[in-house]
C-alpha cells in the first residue's frame, strides 16, 4: 500500500507560449503510515504535486501508482481513488454548505453510494475523530468558530475513510491554540488509525514538531527529502529558496558559534532545552 | 489626544432570522479604551473571535460604534462629513492579497487610491514611485500583479495604501497566507514605514515573533483588552498568554522552559541574541 510518483512532469499550458513547468521529474515513494511535511515557497509546486496524488491533475509526463496500479491506466476507478486519497484544500471551511454540521459531513459518504445509516455512522465517527463535541452537530456550520469550521471540513474528508489524508495549510489564519489543537488532533488520528498524513505548511515550527519526514519543493523539483533534523541542517540553503528553519535551529547555531558545546540539530523546543540543560547540570 | 483614540467603544453584531426579527446580539467589542500615539508601532493580539478585526474596522470607519466613540486624528468616525478624510488618513491592509489588487499593472494598482482622491496626475506618479520604493517593489512597477509572489503582492497592497499618504496604517493579519520569506518581506516593509516614514502602524497577527519590536501590545479577549504592555511585559506572561489561546516566540518559550528547569534567566527574553548572551554568561561563570 503506497503512492509512487515515477518521473512525474507537469506543464501548465503545454504547447502554448505561456507554458509553465510546474513539476520537473519528481520521484517519490510515500509508504503507509508516514507523517510527511511538504514545504516550499509560494509557487514551488506543492499544490500542483498534491493534486496529482488523487488524480485531479494528470501528469504531462511520468506515472503515478497507487497500491501498485497506474491511476491513469484505462478503466482505473478514479472515484475510489479519490475516496482513498482525501484532499483537504486551503480554507476548506469555504466549502461547507449544508444546513447543519452533521448533514455536511454525511455528504461525502452518501455520494460514495452508502446507505443513509452507514453514512451517518461514518459522519459520527469522523466528527469524533476531529474532536468536535456533540452539542455542535445540529448547529449551522456557519455559526461555528474558525477552528471548529475547519474541523468539520476535515471530518467531511475523513468520513470517506481515506488511507491518505492530504492537508493543504490546515492552520492558516487560526490562532496559536487553534493551530496546536488541529495538529494534535491529526497526530492522534494518525497514531490511532495508521493513516498516512501529508501536511503542506508554511510553518517550519509546526512541521518540525509533528512530521517524521520532510519533502522540500523548489521550482517544481524535490530539493530535499529527509527527516527534519537533516533537512533543517540546510537552513542556509532553505533561506535561499524562500524558506527558513524553526527559530530553535537558529538558537542552537548561535549558542554553538558562541562556544557552548551544544549539538546544533535540535528542531523542537524540547530537544533544544534538553541539549542546553546537559551542559549546565 | 493620540492619532487613534477610542472611548468605551462597544460594537454589537445583531443576528436576524429570515423575517428580520432579532435573534440575538453578540457584543464583539466591549468597552475598549485605546490611545495610540502618532508614530507608534502597535500590535493587537487575540484568539479567533476575540474582537480584534472588529476593533480594527472601526479605525477607518468601516464599522461604527454601537456605543462609545472613535477618533482618528481628532475626527469622530460617526461624523459622516469626515468619512473620506478618515479613510485617507487610516489605510487598511487585509489578509488575502488577491482580494485587494485590482490593477493590471503594479504601478496602476498603486495609483488607484490617489487617483480616486483627485490628486493631480503628475503627483500621482511621484506618489506611486515613492510608495513602491518604500516597500522595495519599485523594480516590479511594470509587472502584472498575478506574476508576483504572495509577499510581493502584499507589499503592493501596502504601497497602494501609503500612496494615499495616510498617517496610520492598519494591517489585519497581512502575513497569514504567506510563506516564511513573504512574511519576512512584509514585516520588514512595515517596520521601515514606521521607522523611516514615521507612519503609525497597527498590526494584527497570530505570529508572535512579528511583533517583538512593537512599542505597545494589546491582547484582546471576549471583546475586551485583556492585557497591554511592551512586548517584553506581555511575553513574560507565558501562562496567561496560553490561557488566552496565544503563544510566545520560540526563543521566549525555550527560555521559559530553561527557567523552569532551574536555569536563572530574566523573564520575557525576545531575541536569539539575548538568550545567547545570558546563557554564555552563565556558562562562563560555571
Amino acid at each position: 500500500m503506497s503512492i509512487i510518483l515515477d518521473h512525474v512532469d507537469y506543464v501548465y499550458g503545454e504547447d502554448t507560449t505561456l507554458a509553465v513547468h510546474a513539476l520537473n521529474d519528481v520521484n517519490l515513494v510515500i509508504p503507509d503510515g508516514q507523517f510527511i511535511g511538504l514545504i516550499g515557497h509560494t509557487g514551488s509546486g506543492k499544490s500542483t504535486l498534491v493534486q496529482h496524488l488523487n488524480g485531479l491533475i494528470k501528469p504531462t509526463g511520468g506515472s503515478i501508482y497507487f497500491n501498485g496500479e497506474d491511476i491513469h491506466a484505462e478503466g482505473y476507478d478514479k472515484k475510489k481513488l479519490r475516496s482513498k486519497v482525501g484532499l483537504v484544500f486551503q480554507y476548506p471551511e469555504h466549502q461547507l454548505f449544508e444546513i447543519d454540521v452533521f448533514k455536511d459531513v454525511c455528504f461525502g459518504p452518501k455520494n460514495l453510494g452508502l446507505t443513509q445509516k452507514e453514512a451517518e455512522l461514518r459522519a459520527y465517527a469522523a466528527l469524533k475523530q476531529v474532536g468536535l463535541e456533540d452539542e455542535y452537530f445540529y448547529q449551522s456550520p456557519f455559526d461555528l468558530s474558525g477552528g471548529q469550521k475547519r474541523r468539520v471540513a476535515i471530518a467531511g474528508v475523513l468520513a470517506m475513510k481515506p488511507d491518505v489524508l492530504v492537508l493543504d495549510e490546515p492552520t492558516a489564519g487560526l490562532d496559536p491554540k487553534g493551530r496546536d489543537e488541529i495538529l494534535d488532533q491529526v497526530a492522534k488520528l494518525k497514531e490511532e488509525t495508521g493513516i498516512t498524513v501529508i501536511l503542506v505548511s508554511h510553518s517550519m515550527e509546526d512541521v518540525a514538531k509533528y512530521v517524521d519526514r520532510i519533502i522540500v519543493m523548489n521550482q517544481g523539483s524535490v530539493l530535499y527529502d529527509d527527516v527534519p533534523k537533516e533537512v533543517f541542517k540546510h537552513y542556509r540553503e532553505l533561506e535561499d529558496v524562500g524558506l527558513a528553519a524553526p527559530q530553535v535551529t537558529y538558537i542552537m547555531q548561535a549558542l554553538h558559534k558562541s562556544g557552548m558545546p551544544v549539538a546544533t540539530d535540535a528542531t523542537t523546543i524540547e530537544q533544544a532545552a534538553q541539549e542546553i540543560l546537559q551542559i549546565f547540570f | 489626544m493620540g492619532i487613534i483614540k477610542t472611548d468605551k467603544l462597544v460594537f454589537e453584531y445583531i443576528r436576524r432570522d429570515e423575517e428580520g426579527n432579532v435573534e440575538g446580539i453578540t457584543r464583539a467589542v466591549d468597552e475598549v479604551d485605546l490611545d495610540v500615539k502618532q508614530g507608534d508601532f502597535v500590535a493587537i493580539l487575540g484568539h479567533n473571535g476575540s474582537g480584534k478585526s472588529t476593533l480594527a474596522k472601526h479605525i477607518n470607519a468601516i464599522l461604527y460604534p454601537t456605543e462609545g466613540a472613535v477618533w482618528v486624528d481628532g475626527m469622530d468616525t460617526r461624523d459622516e462629513k469626515d468619512l473620506w478624510n478618515i479613510r485617507q488618513e487610516a489605510g487598511m491592509v487585509f489578509q488575502n492579497p488577491d482580494n485587494q489588487i485590482i490593477g493590471q499593472v503594479v504601478e496602476e494598482d498603486v495609483g488607484f487610491g490617489p487617483e480616486n482622491m483627485g490628486v493631480p496626475t503628475e503627483e500621482i506618479w511621484e506618489r506611486v514611485e515613492e510608495s513602491l520604493k518604500a516597500v522595495g517593489m519599485y523594480a516590479y512597477r511594470k509587472f502584472s500583479p498575478n506574476k508576483l509572489s504572495g509577499g510581493q503582492k502584499q507589499r503592493v497592497s501596502i504601497a497602494g495604501v501609503i500612496a494615499m499618504h495616510p498617517k496610520c496604517i492598519i494591517l489585519d493579519e497581512p502575513t497569514a497566507m504567506l510563506d516564511p520569506n513573504g512574511r519576512k518581506e512584509v514585516v520588514r516593509a512595515v517596520r521601515a514605514l514606521n521607522d523611516v516614514e514615521g507612519i503609525t502602524v497597527v498590526l494584527i497577527t497570530h505570529y508572535m515573533e512579528e511583533i517583538i519590536h512593537a512599542d505597545k501590545v494589546f491582547v484582546m479577549d471576549k471583546g475586551k483588552v485583556a492585557m497591554e504592555g511592551t512586548p517584553r511585559e506581555i511575553f513574560s506572561q507565558v501562562k496567561r498568554l496560553k490561557e488566552l489561546r496565544l503563544d510566545v516566540p520560540q526563543v521566549t518559550l525555550l527560555a521559559y522552559e530553561l527557567q523552569r528547569k532551574g536555569i536563572e534567566l530574566p523573564d520575557g527574553i525576545l531575541t536569539v541574541e539575548e538568550l545567547t548572551q545570558h546563557l554564555l554568561q552563565k556558562y562562563h561563570m560555571k
